[in-house]
C-alpha cells in the first residue's frame, strides 16, 4: 500500500464528502424548489407569469445559484460512481462527469441570470 | 489456477427493501442528471427576452412534455425523501436499515406527484 | 408431485459448470447440508463442498441456496424449498476451485489490506487496559466483533461484484471494530487503508449484507460509521491526524 494509492483513496474520501455536504444543501433547496413549483404551477407556467415573478428578484437569483452550485457538486460525483462501476471505459469515465459540471454550472448560472436579468 | 465465477448476483439475493431503495436513488438520480442541463438551457432563453422564452415554452406545449413534468417532480420527491434516508444513515444514530423511510420515499414521492397533477389543471 | 422427494440442482465444475439434477429422499428436520451430504455419500461422490461443525458455529458450510448465500447447516429445508425444488451453488463472487468450494484467499487478503488484525503498544509489563465496557466506542466494537469470516456478507454484495479492488463487507466491518478498539495503535493506518473507492466509500447502503449475516451483524453499520470518520479525516484531519 504505497503513496499513490493512499493519495487517490484520499481524493475520494474528499468527493465523497463534499458529496454528501452538497446533498445536505440540495435537500433544503429541493424541498424549497418543490414548494416554488406548486405556487408557479397554481400562478401560472407562461413566460410573461415566469418572469414576473423572477425579474429583479435578488433573493431568488441567489437561492438558485446556490441551488446551481450545489448540483455542480453533487450530481457529477455521483455520475462518477455509476460509470465507474458499469463502464470500463478510462476516458469516458473522466469525461462525462466533467462535461456534467461544465453544462450544469454555465447553463445553470445562465439560467439564473436570465430569469432575473435577462433583457426584457 | 481456480478461475473466478461468471455467474451473475442472483436477483434473489437482492429482493429487498435497502436493495429496492438502492436502485431507485440511482435510477432517479440518473434521469435527473440528464435532465437538468436540458432544464436549465431552457430557462437560459429568459436572457434573451421574455418573447424567446415563450417561444421555446411552446415546444414544450405536448402532453408528453406534461408526463415528463409529472415525472421528473415525482423523482425529484424520491430522490430528495431517500438521500434523506442516506443522511440519517450515514450521519446519524445507527437505527437500522430504515425501511419505513423506504415506504415514506415511495408513497411521499406519488403524493407530490399527485399534487402536482391537481395543481396544474 | 410425490411429497417425499427433493428436485435438486447442484452446481458441478468450475465457473464453466452447469447445474446438475439429483432427486434426495426428504426426512424430518432436513437442512440443506444433510441433503449436500446425501448426494456425496450416496449419488455421486465426485461432488465437493466444504463443511466442519454442522452446527452454525464455523461458517465453512456457506452456499449459495436457491439464489440466497446462507449456512446450510442451518437452513431448513422445509422453510425454503418451494414446490419440492431446491438450487445449490458456490457462494458468489469468489473463485470456484470445484463444484460447491471456492477459493476465500481474497477474501482473507483483504481482511488484512484493511488493517483488520489488532496491534497495540503495550507489553506484559504493562497494566491491564481499562477500557468501559459501557463506553460508546466498546460497544459499537462489540456489535461487530462477533464475526467469523464465514464470507456470506461477501458473496452477497453487489459492489464487491462491480468493483474488483473492493475490501467488502466483512473487512471493513473487521476495521470498523478495531477503529473504535482503543487500545489499537495503528489507525492511521487503518484510516488510510478503506479510504476511498476501494474502501468503505463505494458502499451504496444496499443492506444485503446486512439482510444476510447469520449472525445477525450489521456491516452497513460499521462501514457508515467508517465513511463519516474517514471522509472528516480526508478533509478535516481525524484525532489521530491527518490522513
Amino acid at each position: 500500500m504505497g503513496q499513490a494509492v493512499s493519495s487517490v483513496a484520499i481524493l475520494q474520501a474528499k468527493l465523497w464528502y463534499y458529496q454528501r455536504i452538497s446533498a445536505m444543501v440540495l435537500a433544503l433547496c429541493v424541498a424549497v424548489h418543490l414548494i416554488i413549483i406548486y405556487i408557479a404551477v397554481q400562478d401560472g407556467l407562461t413566460a410573461n407569469e415566469i418572469l414576473g415573478r423572477t425579474r429583479g428578484n435578488w433573493a431568488f437569483a441567489l437561492f438558485y445559484e446556490i441551488f446551481v452550485l450545489a448540483c455542480f457538486v453533487h450530481a457529477p460525483i455521483g455520475l462518477a460512481n455509476i460509470l465507474r462501476e458499469n463502464i470500463q471505459n478510462a476516458f469516458l469515465n473522466r469525461a462525462l462527469p466533467l462535461l456534467l459540471a461544465a453544462l450544469i454550472l454555465i447553463l445553470g448560472t445562465m439560467a439564473v441570470i436570465g430569469v432575473v436579468w435577462g433583457q426584457p | 489456477m481456480s478461475q473466478k465465477s461468471t455467474r451473475q448476483l442472483d436477483f434473489r439475493g437482492r429482493a429487498h427493501w435497502s436493495y429496492f431503495a438502492y436502485y431507485l436513488h440511482r435510477i432517479s438520480g440518473l434521469l435527473l442528471a440528464c435532465f437538468l442541463p436540458l432544464h436549465f438551457f431552457l430557462l437560459s432563453r429568459a436572457l434573451n427576452g421574455e418573447a424567446e422564452l415563450a417561444s421555446y415554452l411552446k415546444l414544450t406545449d405536448f402532453p408528453i412534455f406534461k408526463f415528463g413534468e409529472w415525472a421528473l417532480v415525482t423523482l425529484l420527491a424520491l430522490h430528495l425523501i431517500g438521500g434523506t434516508r442516506l443522511l440519517v444513515i450515514e450521519f446519524g444514530v445507527w437505527k437500522g436499515l430504515r425501511k419505513a423511510w423506504i415506504q415514506m420515499a415511495v408513497l411521499g414521492s406519488l403524493v407530490c406527484g399527485g399534487l402536482f397533477l391537481i395543481l396544474s389543471r | 408431485m410425490n411429497q417425499s422427494i427433493l428436485n435438486v440442482k447442484v452446481w458441478r465444475g468450475t465457473q464453466d459448470g452447469g447445474f446438475v439434477e439429483y432427486k434426495v429422499p426428504r426426512a424430518a428436520n432436513q437442512t440443506v447440508l444433510d441433503v449436500v451430504t446425501y448426494i456425496q455419500r450416496k449419488l455421486d461422490p465426485t461432488l465437493s463442498y466444504r463443511f466442519a461443525c454442522r452446527v452454525g458455529m464455523c461458517g465453512s458450510c456457506a452456499m449459495t441456496v436457491n439464489g440466497k448465500a446462507r449456512w446450510t447447516c442451518r437452513t431448513h429445508v422445509a422453510k425454503i424449498a418451494d414446490s419440492d425444488t431446491l438450487e445449490i451453488a458456490p457462494l458468489d463472487n469468489l473463485p470456484i476451485i470445484k463444484d460447491l468450494a471456492t477459493d476465500m484467499t481474497e477474501f482473507f487478503d483483504k481482511m488484512s489490506k484493511a488493517v483488520g488484525y489488532f496491534k497495540g503498544e503495550q507489553t506484559r509489563h504493562d497494566d491491564f487496559a481499562k477500557v468501559k465496557p459501557d463506553s460508546e466506542e466498546r460497544q459499537l466494537a462489540n456489535a461487530g466483533i462477533e464475526c467469523i469470516g464465514c464470507g456470506v456478507c461477501y458473496a452477497s454484495c453487489e459492489v464487491v461484484s462491480a468493483r474488483e479492488s473492493y475490501l467488502g463487507p466483512a473487512a471493513l466491518n473487521r476495521a470498523w471494530t478495531l477503529v473504535n478498539d482503543e487500545r489499537d495503535s495503528q489507525q492511521l493506518d487503518r484510516l488510510r487503508a478503506v479510504a476511498g473507492d476501494a474502501g468503505c466509500h463505494s458502499c451504496h447502503t444496499q443492506g444485503t449484507c446486512s439482510e444476510r449475516c447469520p449472525k445477525q451483524i450489521e456491516p452497513t453499520a460499521g462501514i457508515a460509521g467508517l465513511k463519516k470518520i474517514v471522509g472528516r479525516a480526508a478533509v478535516m484531519g481525524s484525532k489521530w491526524g491527518k490522513l
